[in-house]
């Protein structure tokens, strides 16, 4: 293809975004958009994948056979999200496999919340009311996004997100109305959790490499600090109910701005965490890669028995 | 013997009858629930996870109504977070290790087909409760024993690495099948009823069901001749310890309190 020709592609392709038109797999796409909708998606979708493992560190030891279940259930609909995100990914042309190959070696990443340990029960309400809390406000959009298949997974995961961020919000009140003790749990969920959620929305808007392509793409409507601005203010009325303090001795509702004003974010440990040396990020990774390869022989008798099947099938029909 | 003393007795037996059942799901589901996001594939994750819910769910049905028959204000976690191991009644096999996947689904077939075949026949039962958690149960058993069969079959007939670790998985749990068909105090008394199923009963079908299983999986039939048992007792393996550890820590440390 010419050059010439490639620029007109790109004017139509840039045209059918901005019209709200959908991109589907088999449409022609900058390889810039593929790329990039390729470690979003992948990302995404391995964040789903690890997130199981902090919160599966207490299905064992949920405090109530309700608890367990909802624990239990909310764990499944996370493998199953990323199930469908990684189908979704597939449709660009790249396999799961690759994906992970890219998670275990550590050239994708996924979202720095998971490095965090979950040390008491109290830590699967803040986990769902903060980390799903922020997931939402960051996923909500994607479901207008303008790859197609990626949109469409999307519909899917805020509605059952939006459940679990409930569930966890129960945890959390059921938490706060009980005995001290259980109170003294819940804050000091709060106060671990609170900073690493805040996190999630990424740099700041001046550091942040990929917002301008993202907006473009509609991969993005708001930038990260605006986002993080609505969790703030979405999450802090909800703490009040809760009768628990945000761990930040600058947080203050602004009459000027309508918003609550907070503290400086802890870059350093957010990048610390990124670059692979949060408190969990080994033990996450370790988890992952061990369950690969101490799995591949079941993968690879359930390809040998799949492979027989078919030869027996056909020496039958012949 | 006067009518109240009959009364408690049949009560006592009724209740220990639902225990020998509903343990049984609760220790399966608690070790399953251990592989979240350890498995070999994001598919088994997930239907591993999904087993592990359905076997809940019954252990919840069941003891909500126990919980009923004991009265007390007793509750379903009551049940399950403050008994001692020597009042556990499950069977040794749910409560053995998931050493490898191998074994987690030797273990979920060898109890499948004998939770389905007893699913089937509690449907029969006089107590309308105990009817309508098999009904409901049934259809998630059935799934279960589908899942297990199919890996039993495409890990024994699938690499010669995976036959012999199918096979010696088999191997390894098949001196736990045999107490699955023992019959408790409660369980007589219950089968006298109308309302227990005579498990003994079960036996020689449930090891033909197996065979035949096994067969298409090319393994072979272990023929030890000789058994375990204890667990319907109350006398476990030395896992069952760890087990309650994991399951009733935070009950034991915050008694009495809601969560």
């Amino acid at each position: 293809m010419s050059n010439k020709e490639i620029k007109n592609l790109e004017e139509i392709f840039e045209a059918r975004i901005a019209r709200d038109e959908k991109i589907e797999p088999k449409d022609w796409m900058p390889e810039k958009y593929r790329k990039t909708h390729i470690r979003q998606i992948s990302q995404h979708a391995h964040s789903e994948i690890v997130g199981m493992l902090p919160e599966g560190n207490w299905i064992t030891r949920a405090p109530s056979l309700r608890r367990k279940a909802a624990l239990l259930a909310k764990v499944q609909d996370e493998a199953g999200h990323g199930l469908y995100l990684y189908s979704a990914c597939e449709t660009l042309g790249i396999s799961r496999e690759e994906m992970y190959e890219q998670l275990h070696s550590g050239k994708a990443k996924y979202s720095s919340i998971f490095n965090y340990p979950s040390v008491t029960w109290a830590d699967m309400g803040a986990i769902g009311w903060l980390v799903d809390g922020a997931a939402i406000i960051n996923q909500v959009p994607l479901c207008n996004t303008s790859f197609g298949p990626y949109a469409r997974a999307m519909v899917r995961v805020c509605k059952e997100e939006s459940f679990h961020q409930r569930q966890g919000y129960e945890i959390m009140l059921t938490l706060c109305n009980g005995t001290d003790e259980q109170k003294e749990m819940a804050q000091d969920a709060l106060n671990r959790w609170w900073w690493p959620s805040l996190m999630m929305f990424g740099p700041t808007d001046d550091e942040s490499t990929h917002t301008e392509q993202s907006m473009k793409w509609k991969l993005k409507r708001k930038t990260n600090d605006e986002l993080r601005q609505q969790f703030i203010d979405q999450t802090v009325p909800q703490a009040d109910i809760l009768g628990l303090t945000i761990p930040d001795p600058d947080m203050k509702f602004n009459e000027e701005t309508g918003h609550y004003d907070f503290g400086e974010i802890d870059w350093d440990e957010f990048w610390q965490v990124v670059k692979g040396h949060g408190p969990c990020n080994k033990e996450r990774m370790k988890a992952r890669v061990d369950a690969w390869e101490e799995g591949e022989w079941v993968r690879d008798a359930a390809m040998a028995h799949a492979e027989k099947k078919a030869k027996r099938k056909v020496a039958k029909a012949s | 013997m006067k009518s109240q003393e009959k009364d408690s007795r049949f009560h006592g037996n009724l209740y220990n009858y639902i225990l020998g059942i509903a343990d049984n799901s609760l220790i399966l589901a608690q070790r399953l629930g251990e592989l979240c996001g350890h498995g070999p594939s994001l598919e088994t994750d997930i239907a591993i996870t999904n087993i592990s819910l359905d076997l809940l769910g019954q252990t919840r049905s069941y003891y909500q109504y126990a919980a009923k028959l004991a009265g007390e204000d007793k509750t379903e976690d009551d049940i399950a977070f403050l008994r001692i191991e020597r009042e556990y009644k499950n069977v040794l096999l749910v409560e053995q290790p998931n050493t490898h996947f191998g074994h987690v689904m030797a273990r979920q077939f060898l109890f499948d087909v004998y939770h389905l075949m007893l699913m089937e026949r509690l449907q029969n039962s006089q107590d309308e409760t105990l009817v309508a958690i098999a009904k409901k149960g049934i259809k998630e058993v059935s799934y279960h024993k589908r899942f297990s069969s199919d890996w039993v079959k495409r890990l024994g007939d699938g690499t010669d690495e995976s036959n012999q670790k199918m096979q010696e998985a088999i191997n390894d749990l098949w001196r736990y099948t045999d107490e699955l068909f023992d019959e408790t105090e409660a369980d007589k008394a219950m089968i006298d009823e109308g309302i227990g199923i005579a498990v003994s009963e079960m036996k020689e079908t449930y090891y033909e069901k197996v065979s035949e299983i096994l067969e298409e999986a090319t393994l072979e039939i272990p023929e030890r001749k000789y058994f375990t048992r204890g667990g319907k007792k109350g006398v476990h393996t030395e896992h069952m310890g760890y087990i309650l550890a994991d399951l009733q820590y935070m009950q034991r440390t915050y008694p009495n309190m809601t969560w």
